[in-house]
């Protein structure tokens, strides 16, 4: 995947001009054309970066619930890309392992088993989607810096990648909320092993992403010096995607 | 037209900030409605909070949104939001350096010439009220639709960070409320521009003008 580069001072003046008939004729559901469109995006970069550099702090906990607050599983919405395309939720392939890789000076891998040895992380909090609902539930996991410590990262490496078995899905994550206290890798869901609808055997889950960041059905994570996009990053959607 | 001869009311960079807060609001209420579509309710999913909304369950018709998806919209929406409060920053500079803000804001002596300038407009007062620039209607509707904008920006990064600004989002009852307090101020806004455009152009036309070319000369020349 290749990115655009930044923004030249010129591309912000065509934005801003841009951006007055644009509105106006916001007629169409208009994404902003050929032109507008990719500058948008790039314009983003500009938002993932005060969301990561300002706005994102490395010890603010989210509020936790009760567990009595939690939504009722039927309609805390769960989906995958398999699922839409096919009706079917991916199945884990036979003698599934989590692969730690990339630019690390001890590449593992990990059963279920050696992951719920691991230190654990348990918090019932409120989901955000980036569609505007929010949902409430309880997630158990080993937090992603405990992996972290375990593979040592080179000095290099300034991304994470986490990619899946559901058909292709992937995100990229910054290292900063991927360091985060409530950023786990998760194997169980409202107490009981992770269901299948949910990402099982694992899955990333977060109190400082959106919905979307949160790989399902995961098989590797992997730190890499280049910034890698995502599923729904590569489309459009807003990488950082902080909460 | 008339005799009088014109004044000087807008500044200029009151007249750009007018201009460009009028194209970017339309922006970021067509792409704010573009967001809307993707989960129309308002609430805990399964169990909508019980708010007025007669927009439930509906998006908006397709001329009226900006973005063509919810990514597309979500980018529109903030990349816009800058260029918003930017404008809306260097037109509060501007009026708390120049002294204009004394026209501008609404404060409680402005009350009773507010019931005054209503009771003419019901046509229970014959006189027209003193007024300086502005009457004290005015006043309070230029005074309410900069506090509006402050309720549209702070509701609005209470959902764009519910995590790392917890404190705002609680402010304004939690991060679904808060989604529906961002909502209602569109309603507002788009309220107060019909309303707007519509006294301008029955009461006060010359004042368009003004706002264009920065004289005016019109029927309420005087100053404060």
């Amino acid at each position: 995947m290749t990115e655009r580069g930044g923004l030249t001072r010129r591309d912000f003046l065509r934005l801003g001009i841009a951006a007055g008939p644009a509105s106006l004729v916001a007629a169409c559901g208009w994404d902003g054309g050929r032109v507008l469109e990719p500058r948008l995006r790039a314009f983003s970069r500009i938002n993932d970066w005060v969301g990561e550099k300002i706005f994102l702090s490395r010890s603010r906990l989210a509020k936790e619930y009760p567990v009595s607050a939690r939504t009722p599983e039927r309609l805390f919405p769960a989906y995958s890309i398999t699922w839409n395309q096919k009706r079917v939720y991916p199945a884990a392939p036979a003698g599934w392992e989590l692969e730690v890789s990339g630019l690390v000076r001890s590449p593992r891998r990990f059963t279920i088993e050696m992951l719920e040895g691991l230190p654990r992380v348990s918090y019932t909090v409120k989901h955000h989607c980036v569609e505007g609902w929010t949902a409430i539930g309880t997630w158990t996991g080993v937090p992603v810096s405990v992996i972290t410590e375990l593979v040592r990262p080179l000095p290099e490496a300034r991304y994470l990648r986490f990619d899946s078995f559901d058909s292709g899905y992937s995100n990229g994550w910054d290292l900063a909320s991927a360091m985060h206290p409530q950023t786990i890798l998760a194997y169980a869901f409202n107490g009981h092993p992770l269901p299948r609808e949910r990402g099982a055997p694992l899955r990333l889950y977060s109190t400082v992403k959106l919905g979307y960041k949160m790989t399902k059905y995961v098989t590797t994570m992997s730190f890499t010096r280049d910034r890698h996009g995502g599923y729904w990053e590569d489309q459009g959607y807003p990488w950082l995607a902080g909460v | 037209m008339s005799d009088r001869p014109p004044v000087k009311r807008h500044h200029g960079l009151v007249r750009l900030a007018h201009w460009l807060n009028a194209v970017f609001l339309v922006g970021m209420i067509a792409s704010g409605l573009q967001i809307y579509a993707a989960f129309p309710h308002f609430g805990p999913r399964g169990d909508p909070y019980p708010l007025p909304n007669p927009w439930a369950g509906d998006g908006f018709p397709e001329w009226a949104r900006l973005g063509g998806w919810l990514a597309g919209a979500l980018n529109w929406h903030f990349a816009l939001a800058w260029p918003f409060v930017i404008t809306g920053l260097v037109y509060l500079g501007f009026l708390a350096f120049s002294g204009e803000w004394r026209a501008l804001l609404f404060r409680f002596r402005d009350l009773r010439p507010a019931l005054d300038m209503q009771l003419y407009y019901l046509r229970l007062k014959r006189e027209h009220p003193p007024q300086g620039k502005h009457n004290a209607l005015q006043k309070a509707a230029y005074t309410g639709i900069v506090v509006l904008g402050a309720i549209s920006v702070l509701s609005g990064f209470a959902i764009y960070k519910p995590v790392q600004l917890s404190w705002l989002t609680a402010l304004f009852g939690g991060y679904e409320l808060a989604r529906y307090w961002h909502f209602v101020t569109v309603w507002i806004f788009v309220g107060f521009t019909l309303l707007h455009v519509l006294l301008v152009l029955l009461v006060d036309p010359p004042s368009l003008r003004a706002m264009i070319t920065g004289w005016y000369r019109g029927r309420f020349p005087s100053h404060d």
